[in-house]
Parts: C-alpha cells; structure tokens; sequence
C-alpha cells in the first residue's frame, strides 16, 4: 500500500487541461489540411494523381475529401497540401468534411437543444468495431485514461446498448458485422446518435471498394458525427465529442 | 541436413521456378519430416488453379537461420496432416476456405473467416453459391452431461475491442474446453493484394492490425526490397528498429497495464494507460503518426530523425522509463497481484511446441524463438536484442516476458538514437522481378510475422500471403483456459492479447 502511494506521488498528476488550455501535439502531427498553391498551379488532375485513396478531386475546383483522406504523407511529397497541427476535425454533416482552397472552416455542431438537455450532460456509448485496424479503437480507448480522462465530461463507453444513448461505430462494416451492428444499433433505446470514428467507417478508408466490407456506416445508419483519421488522434475525437455536447463552441 | 525445399535466408528471393514442385505424399511427408527435427510451419497456403491448388509450405529453421519453400499440386481436395502436425491444422483450414477444396481427414474441418472461396462457386463445405455464409454459424464443440452448460459470448464484446464469438463449454465454474470462433473483421485483404501492388498496397499492409503498423510494414517492405534488388541505407534500417521497438514497448506497456486492471490492481493499470501514450507520442514525432503510418516505404523511409527531435525522443525515452519501471514494479511486490498471475491460464513448453506459437506467449512457455535472433533482419543483423525466455507458461510468465522485453527495447532504442548511423534514408527502387519467391520474416511484438509474395511473369503479386502472430496464438489462448475457472479468462486474455484483425484479413 504505501508503495502504491509513493509511486502515486512519483507519477504525479497528469490528466492534461484540455479544453482550458491547448493540446501539445508533435510537430510532424497531420491534422487539418490546407492547399497549397502549387496546387492551383499543378492544376487539378495532377493533385487528384498524387491521392491514391481518392481524397483529391477537382470537379469544379480542387478539393480534398478529409472523409477519404488517410492524412497520409503521400500528397505533401508532391507538395500540394500541406497539413497544420490543428486537430479539429469533427463534422456534423458529411458535405463539412470536403475542404477547398480558401473555404469555409466547418466545426462539428452541438446536438439539436432537445436532445442535448436530454444527454448533454452524460452521453454514454456503445461501440461496435466493425472491421479496420483497430487503431481507431486503441485510440478511442486512450481517452479514458488518465491523461485524458473523458469521464470528467460525463462521457462513457458502456457495455450494454440498452444503458445507450448512441452508437459509436469504427472499421468499413464487414458483411460479417453487418447484422451484428444493426442488431446492436436496435437494442439502443430512441433517441439516439451515431458516431462515425475514422475513415474506414466514413467512407471504408483503406478497405473502401472491398468486396467483403460496405464502405462505412453510412447509408446503413443515420451519422451525427464525422471523425476523420486513420485513426483519429484522441485530440481530434475529444474535440469532436466535446462539440457535440456543447462544452466548446466557435473557433 | 538435406531438405527437399528450396531455401534461402530471411529477406531474399529466389526464381518461383527453382522451388521443388513435389509429389503430394512427398511434400506432407517432407512437412512432417521437418516438422519433427524442430522445422516450423511459417506460412502454409494455396493458390487456386483450375482442378484445385498449388500449395505452398514455408518452413523455417532458427538453427539453420534458413527459410524452405516447397510446393505440390492438390486435385480436387488434399490430405489433411493435422493430426500428425497440429500445426498446420488452422493453415488447412484457411487453405480449403481459400482455394474451395476440402482438406481430407482433417478432425476439426469449418471454416476459418466464413466467406466464398476465391474461386467462384467451388466449396470446400459443398454450400451453394447462393447460400449466405454467414459468420460463427457452423458445429461448435460440445460436451454433453447433466452438469455441463456452455456460455456463449460475443461478437460484440463489453468494452471497445473487436469482435469474436467465444464458447465455453463448462462444469460449474471450470472450462473443459474453449472454442474460438472469428471471421467478424474480415474485409478481403489477401483478395485485394493479387494483381497488386498498387499505389493503395502499402496503406492496406499498415492496416492489416493497425498495432502492428511497422512489423508488417517491415515486412512488406523486406519482401519488396528483395523483389526490387534495393539495398536499403543503414540509418534507414535503423529508423525502422526504432519505430518497431517503439511498437513493442507501447503494446507491452497496454498490456502490463491491461493485466493489471483485469486482477484489480489499479494503481499500475492506470499508470500504464498513460505512459502506452506516452511511446505512441514517441512514434508521432518520428512520422507524425502514434501508429508509424506513413514512416515506413519500400527502400527505406519517409522521414528522417533530426538533431532536435533525437534529443527530445531521448528525453522522452527517459522519463517513460522511470515512469514505467516505477509502474511495473509495484505488481512485483504485491503479493494480491502475483497470486492472481501464478498458475494461471497455463500452456505447457509441449503444447506450444505442438502448436508452433510465436512471440511473447512461447517464450513465456520457455521456447526460445525470436525472429530477432534466429533470422536476423534490417538493423538486428549488427545491434542484436538479448532474448528473455520463462519457464512457467502462466499469465505470470507472460507478464515477465513482456516486462522483460520492455526493458530491452528501451536499451535497444537509447544506443540506436545515440549512435545513429549517417547517411541517407531511401534507397532506389527498381521494378519487381517476375515469376519470383519472396519471404519475409520479422518478429512484432506479438510474435513472428510472415510475408510472402508470389509474382507473375510481368512482376505482379500471382498470390499475397500474410500471416500474423495471432494466426498461430488464438489456439493458445484456447489451451490456457483448459481446467481454469471462466472468471480468469479476461486475465488469460489479455496476456496473450491477440489481434483479431490480424487474423480476419
Ligand atoms: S494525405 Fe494521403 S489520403 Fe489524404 S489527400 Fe493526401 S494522399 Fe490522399
């Protein structure tokens, strides 16, 4: 016992002040995306060429889908996006995802006022890994750790869909979890929300065009919130979840 | 010692056309054979032909430091030698639902991921084309007996990790037997690999177990440096041990954490949570990613270490190393703790034998094999890593193994940042040669993992075949719970803490 209080002491506290104060992140870190503007003067097939996940497309103007996007190094070798630190990613709608050169900065929104009095103070989740890597769940567990401990926020992952208010869906949903993701989505009592965590939910991300998977949740469930990544850093999932529930607003 | 395959050392490739194509009783029986003088299966597969298969054994022998291959034509099904080789028992199974033709005489014959063979309307299991498959629906192990219930759980688990479906079939409290049953993560990566690579191949290699992003890279990128001819920079090859000792020390840390919390302990569970992140932030200043995405590239890597991120990589190695001995040596001293990890979840030194396991989990059983060692690649060729074996096989061997490990890699990692070699960091890549052999062993940190690459005559991948540490492990898990109360087998598990993805492909 006393040795557990002493390594206690030694360790220290360490859940970190976000949202009060900003989070550290290294600086090789991608998080936001910005054209640069070699990319207006590559044009945009040439852009479009450098994403091999189809992220680039210049369909009147060059865009970049960060629902597709793998925040790969790929495109920064040919030097035509550039990504900052800014771990803000989180969407609401799955339109607010596509960023274009000079855009609108979309910001995931708060849930509508009836439902957020409602959850808003103690939103709980029920996850369903639905195919991918499991880093995106490696980096969703990391929130509730100590460092970041989401429990402050009265946000949980629960273990049963009936003490749910939402489903929390990772991977590009296997036709063999299909049912099992449906099933769980059921047994969660309405109202409810959908989180889609990283880009194999959004869109199928790596896996996206396989046969054995449907290229994310969407179109098999209502989406509430985007969260690109692959995997979403813990900052840019807290940022989104935070949003969501109204504890921060605006830029 | 003669073999009748073709060998070559880890890393390299050789023409597909020199690798004996042997009669099928000889090629089982040359298995067997070097099976029983210490040979292990690495990777067994098939590759679909019009009237069944050609398969293909990859051996290794960590006396020899050598890799075999060997092949065979299968008509219409094959023999089963699983009871002879336990084995290969998962690789026959993999190998039918593959190829679509049934391994005769096997003793434990369903399928491995529950999807259609790759060759349109052909089964193993004889199911109509427009039958569903659907996953974990097929004959589980009973036991029969008035006091004999089974607890059934899963796909969806309790908390947030991935899908399986677990039988227990139990007398009270104690399991006689465990059954394991996956396939939920499948998403057709060997499938999508044929015809490649492509500009996608590399990011569906990092994602065949997102943990385990660099030991499969590594992989990949071995098996295409051997089919290129590229020679890749020492201080490349440097990087790489890093990042994948970053891996290993991130994972054991979860892990020494994760046994923790599951025994009630929770001072060091939650100290090991935090300082997990703490090496998946170390990988973030190398490449930007806590996962090594996008670090590792055919031919090297894609970025390099500067003087300010080495000093403060080292910094960081140095204050997560106190934080984590500090952590770590409170389980050692609380006698609650170590009552709860000896003697629990035990697999003997013979079963793991047996049953040819890899990583952590065999040399916990006191096997020492480590690709590290026996096989030596990239760096570990000139800076080796002392291997760490126990003897016990129990969660508490384990446990120490991975501990042990631990410790290493923060050495292994402090002398590579000291005395990083010069030099640049990508070499060129040519094209990939044709109608070649590739093979590729490294050791994640789960253990061995297997790449083998099968290209056409114009240099493309004919057949892709990757084999994760858990392939081999899963049965493990299944062995420790024999006799053991059902209570302990979230401690059990997590001791082993095998990807699930990996497996699914
Ligand atoms: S970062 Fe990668 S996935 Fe994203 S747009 Fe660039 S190349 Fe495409």
């Amino acid at each position: 016992m006393l040795r557990a209080i002493i390594a206690r002491l030694k360790q220290g506290h360490r859940t970190m002040a976000y949202p009060k104060e900003p989070v550290h992140l290294p600086e090789r870190f991608r998080g936001y995306p910005e054209f640069t503007p070699g990319a207006e003067r590559a044009g945009g097939d040439a852009c479009a060429a450098a994403c091999p996940h189809g992220a680039i497309s210049c369909d009147g103007g060059i865009v970049l889908d960060m629902g597709r996007c793998l925040f790969c190094p790929e495109c920064t070798a040919g030097e035509f996006v550039r990504f900052t630190t800014d771990h803000r990613l989180a969407a609401t709608r799955r339109e607010q995802l596509v960023v274009r050169p000079g855009g609108e900065r979309h910001l995931a929104h708060p849930l509508e006022p009836g439902l957020r009095s409602l959850i808003g103070r103690s939103l709980k989740f029920r996850e369903v890994s639905a195919g991918g890597c499991n880093a995106c769940e490696a980096d969703t567990n990391v929130l509730s750790t100590i460092g970041w401990d989401l429990g402050r926020f009265g946000i949980q992952f629960v273990a049963s869909p009936r003490h749910a208010d939402g489903l929390w869906v990772t991977g590009p949903v296997t036709e063999n979890m299909r049912e099992a993701l449906l099933m769980t989505w059921e047994a969660i009592p309405g109202p409810k929300i959908v989180v889609a965590c990283g880009a194999c939910a959004i869109g199928g991300g790596p896996f996206a065009g396989s046969p054995e998977a449907h290229d994310g949740v969407d179109g098999i469930l209502p989406v509430d919130l985007y969260i690109p990544g692959c995997p979403p850093h813990p900052a840019a999932i807290l940022d989104g979840l935070l949003r969501l529930i109204g504890r921060i607003e605006g830029e | 010692m003669t073999v009748p395959f073709r060998t070559f050392p880890n890393g390299a490739a050789v023409p597909f056309g020199e690798v004996p194509r042997l009669e099928a009783t000889a090629f089982l029986q040359a298995i067997i054979d070097a099976t029983d003088r210490g040979w292990r299966v690495s990777s067994y597969f098939g590759i679909p032909t019009e009237s069944g298969a050609t398969l293909c054994c990859v051996l290794s022998s960590a006396a020899d430091g050598v890799i075999g291959v060997a092949t065979a034509d299968a008509v219409g099904a094959f023999p089963s030698i699983a009871r002879l080789v336990p084995q290969v028992q998962l690789f026959e199974r993999e190998i039918a639902e593959q190829c679509g033709i049934p391994a005769e005489g096997h003793p434990w014959f369903k399928p491995v991921r529950f999807h259609r063979s790759f060759v349109p309307g052909r089964d193993a299991w004889g199911r109509a084309p427009d039958d569903p498959i659907l996953p974990g629906v097929m004959e589980f192990y009973r036991v029969e007996g008035e006091e004999v219930h089974e607890v059934a759980v899963g796909p969806v688990h309790a908390g947030i990790i991935e899908p399986g479906h677990f039988r227990f079939q139990c007398h009270g409290e104690e399991v006689f037997h465990l059954e394991i049953s996956l396939g939920y993560q499948h998403r057709g990566v060997e499938r999508g690999l044929a015809g490649g690579p492509d500009p996608r191949t590399p990011f569906r290699m990092e994602t065949i177990a997102g943990d385990t992003t660099i030991g499969h890279m590594q992989a990949y990128c071995m098996v295409m440096e051997a089919l290129a001819g590229v020679q890749v920079p020492t201080r490349a090859e440097a990087l790489r041990g890093i990042a994948l000792e970053l891996e290993r020390l991130a994972n054991h840390t979860g892990d020494l954490g994760a046994i923790a919390g599951d025994v009630g302990y929770l001072p060091t569970s939650s100290f090991c949570g935090r300082i997990r992140g703490d090496f998946l932030t170390m990988t973030a200043v190398l490449c930007g990613s806590r996962f090594g995405r996008g670090l590792l590239r055919p031919g090297g890597v894609l970025f390099d270490l500067g003087e300010a991120e080495r000093d403060d990589l080292l910094a960081r190695l140095a204050a997560a190393r106190t934080d984590l001995e500090n952590a770590v040596e409170l389980l050692w001293s609380t006698p609650s703790v170590m009552s709860r990890l000896e003697n629990t979840g035990t697999v003997s030194a013979d079963t793991a034998r047996d049953l040819g396991l890899v990583g952590p989990a065999a040399r916990a059983c006191g096997l020492d094999r480590d690709v590290r060692r026996d096989h030596p690649f990239g760096i570990y060729r000139t800076a080796p890593v002392p291997l760490v074996t126990a003897h016990h096989g129990d969660v508490c061997a384990r446990t120490t193994v991975r501990w042990q490990e631990a410790v290493k890699s923060l050495d292994f990692i402090h002398d590579q940042l000291r005395y990083l070699p010069e030099g640049g960091c990508r070499g060129e890549a040519g094209n990939l040669q044709g109608n070649r052999v590739a093979v590729a062993l490294t050791e994640g940190w789960r253990g061995e993992i297997c790449h083998v690459a099968i290209t056409d005559h114009a240099g493309r991948f004919l057949r892709y075949k990757v084999t994760d540490p858990s392939f081999h492990n899963w049965q493990g898990l299944a062995m420790a719970l024999r006799g053991e109360q059902i209570s302990d087998f979230p401690l059990c598990n997590k001791s082993f803490n095998l990807s699930y993805c990996g497996f699914d492909l």
